[in-house]
């Protein structure tokens, strides 16, 4: 013990610590320095190519600031967050100042919000259903600032509240799965068990059964919206059971569906939001529920720069081009692309009202 | 201001010191490859962090769930027990805390004090669980606490569902307000951030760790038993009762936590569909803390300042979110670190001394 107290002070009379400590500190300073250097450089080498054909607008008379607070799914959901910021870069290339604010959890919605709003935004955005709370209590916190909120309602002067009839899209690739299946077994995986989904489910079973009564459709929610294990999961249960076209609508979870697709064969997933065959290829996407998120937060935020901001619901469906197919179904037959088109009709002209599921 | 000094140069004050500044400056140092101006950048952090009334508020709300947490896993692993648990007994204090506040009609001066108590108390016993798997069983804490954290996860939200949900939400009905931490003339104080007066609790329960782990009988058994169980008992000390007592006080902090953060934050439990992450962030905080009461509390403040203070980062200066996680990794990975620096000096001495 005495010899060890010497040796330690004999170490300390010559620096032997810190010296050590130096050297120690200096050579994983350099290693992480060198790591770090890599990896950035990796970053910028991979840098996505530019996507094709956007669409041009014309340019903004007014300057306009326009921000937005994702849920915790962030801007690359592959969902309907990536569809909002779309929506924005539209307006940016408008000539529109737009940015965005990834929630981590739900304690971020407020503060999140708060940013903007105390950042003299003009337009706050809330993406989703589980924001309704937030924008309702920073709405009513500052009457004079405005919001916009998606697939929610909230009622206060100063906020558009944007939902869609996803029913009725619903309602459309529920004719095409009916008319798709050869096992007469239909799947749908939801996320959670929230109203938004279930208009999905609604309308997506009503198609089913306008086409075949008889067909066996296996609902199931997975409870989550970002774990793509639980689609997988789902998805093998479903096809084992001999169904063969699933329709999902299930933000990130749906991404295990087309991953579980995607490792069989003859087996077909209906997207959601977006056309999802741009991610997942014509090989298992038979067509996607499009929801123009992208669309409604572009007019709703143009609307505002011009001058014509009102707040209220804006209700989207078949006839405001708010939900549908994609413009392309290289899956889908003449034969079945009539029937989707007949149905359309038929619900935008009101011969049939297709439920919501919901009071 | 000699003391200060030496107090400032100890070990344990030190490292912590070093590693968040080595931290920053690394961080500081990715950013400048990136393209981003990290003065700028951190200016922005500090801005959104303490920049007017509303940011104060809003960190102190960000911290105050993090001080309860990181007091959980330290005052376990003092006593030799690794707590991973604190997510599971913060959920469980929440759900007992949204039970009382929402099925009993109390005056305010008896329900919103309850409400804590209890929640803190559910929480002890979903620690304790674990504790008695560990005393009875020998069912080493890390495993059981882990798998108890999916049961609270998905008991939580299978009881809100049953009992308490709010027709076509995912979430609880709102509490009745007499249960409520939060009060009106506070949050207009700080500009409706939602600051709440679970801080003061928070504080009081650094100070209880304190007391009890340094000031009294049962403290100084429960640090034995951490140091070396069998050195504790030959001392005539009864380890297993002890080892059961740490994982409910260890679990009392965290479901404290957890009941602060309904009754003061969203007055509400949602369906989660995922862990928030309290606990986890709990054991960064008492590592980063040194496994003490006081340094928990600054751990907390750290940690709950750098993630709050991110979203500013990213307005401000342009930088990404994911910079200020790459930023806290470092603080923790040279945190961590001090125990190598330890170990290594450790045994160049037993070399040195067998040389001689």
């Amino acid at each position: 013990m005495e010899n060890n107290d010497k040796l330690l002070v004999r170490l300390k009379k010559e620096g032997g610590f810190k010296n050590m400590k130096k050297n120690f500190m200096l050579k994983s300073l350099i290693l992480i320095l060198v790591f770090s250097m890599a990896l950035i450089g990796c970053a910028q080498e991979s840098e996505p190519g530019e996507k094709p054909e956007e669409p041009t607008d014309e340019p903004l008379e007014n300057e306009v600031k326009v921000g937005m607070v994702t849920d915790v799914g962030g801007v690359n959901d592959n969902s309907f967050n990536q569809s909002a910021w779309e929506g924005l870069e539209r307006l940016k290339r408008a000539g529109g100042d737009v940015n965005y604010i990834e929630s981590q959890g739900e304690g971020d919605f407020e503060p999140n919000l708060n940013e903007f709003v105390n950042g003299g935004w003009d337009l706050t955005w809330g993406i989703g259903f589980l924001m309704g709370d937030a924008i309702k209590a920073i709405a009513e916190q500052n009457p004079e600032s405005n919001f916009g909120i998606i697939d929610a309602v909230v009622d206060a002067p100063n906020v558009v509240s944007t939902v869609f009839k996803e029913h009725e899209g619903s309602y459309l690739v529920g004719v095409v799965a009916a008319m798709t299946t050869k096992s007469n077994k239909i799947g749908f995986v939801g996320g959670m068990d929230i109203p938004v989904i279930k208009k999905f489910e609604t309308g997506f079973l009503e198609g089913v059964k306008a086409v075949n009564p008889d067909i066996d459709v296996k609902v199931e929610y997975t409870g989550s919206f970002t774990d793509a294990g639980l689609g997988k999961a789902s998805a093998a249960t479903m096809y084992d059971n001999g169904v063969d076209v699933i329709f999902h609508a299930a933000g990130g979870v749906g991404d295990g569906v087309f991953g579980e697709a995607s490792e069989r064969s003859g087996v077909w997933v209906i997207g959601v939001d977006k056309d999802q065959s741009i991610t997942f290829g014509d090989e298992i996407t038979l067509t996607s529920m499009m929801k123009y998120v992208d669309e409604a937060v572009y007019q709703v935020s143009r609307d505002y720069a011009e001058g014509n901001f009102k707040g209220g619901i804006r209700e989207l469906g078949l006839a405001e081009n708010g939900v549908g197919l994609p413009d392309e179904n290289p899956n889908i037959s003449e034969e079945v692309m009539n029937a989707v088109n007949e149905y359309k009709e038929k619900i935008i002209n009101g011969e049939i009202v297709v439920p919501s599921g919901i009071e | 201001m000699k003391t200060l000094s030496r107090w400032l140069l100890r070990e344990s004050v030190i490292i912590p010191l070093i590693s968040v500044f080595a931290g920053l400056i690394i961080g500081a140092i990715i950013m400048m490859f990136g393209g981003y101006n990290p003065f700028e950048a951190y200016q922005a952090l500090f801005n959104k962090a303490f920049g007017n009334i509303y940011g104060i508020g809003e960190t102190i709300r960000t911290i105050t769930p993090l001080i309860f947490t990181g007091l959980a896993v330290a005052f376990a692993f003092r006593t030799g027990l690794f707590n991973i648990g604190a997510e599971g007994q913060f959920i469980m204090g929440s759900l007992a805390a949204a039970y009382v506040g929402i099925m009993l009609d109390l005056p305010a001066i008896i329900h919103m004090p309850l409400a804590v108590i209890v929640g803190g108390i559910v929480g002890g016993l979903w620690g304790g669980i674990a504790g008695f798997l560990k005393a009875s069983r020998g069912v080493h804490e890390v495993i059981t606490t882990i798998m108890l954290n999916w049961i609270a996860l998905y008991l939580s939200n299978y009881l809100i569902r049953t009992h308490l949900l709010e027709k076509g939400q995912q979430k609880s009905e709102t509490l009745a307000q007499s249960s409520w931490l939060s009060f009106s003339f506070l949050t207009d104080l700080f500009n409706n951030a939602r600051i709440h007066f679970g801080f003061l609790i928070a504080i009081l329960c650094a100070i209880v760790f304190y007391v009890i782990l340094q000031k009294m009988k049962q403290g100084y058994e429960l640090r034995s038993v951490g140091l070396n169980p069998h050195a504790a008992e030959y001392a005539g000390i009864n380890v297993k009762s002890n080892i059961i007592k740490a994982m409910v006080i260890s679990g009392m902090f965290a479901g404290l936590g957890g009941a602060v953060e309904v009754l003061g934050v969203t007055h509400n439990v949602t369906i989660l569909p995922a862990f928030q992450g309290y606990g986890f962030d709990g054991i960064a905080v008492a590592l980063l803390g040194g496994n003490a009461a006081f340094g928990s509390v600054v751990g907390a403040f750290l940690l709950g300042t750098l993630t709050f203070g991110a979203t500013g980062m990213k307005l401000g200066a342009g930088v990404p979110f994911e910079i200020i996680n790459i930023v806290i990794a470092l603080v923790i990975y040279f945190v961590a670190s001090r125990l190598i620096f330890k170990r290594l000096m450790n045994a160049l001495n037993v070399n040195k001394q067998e040389e001689q």
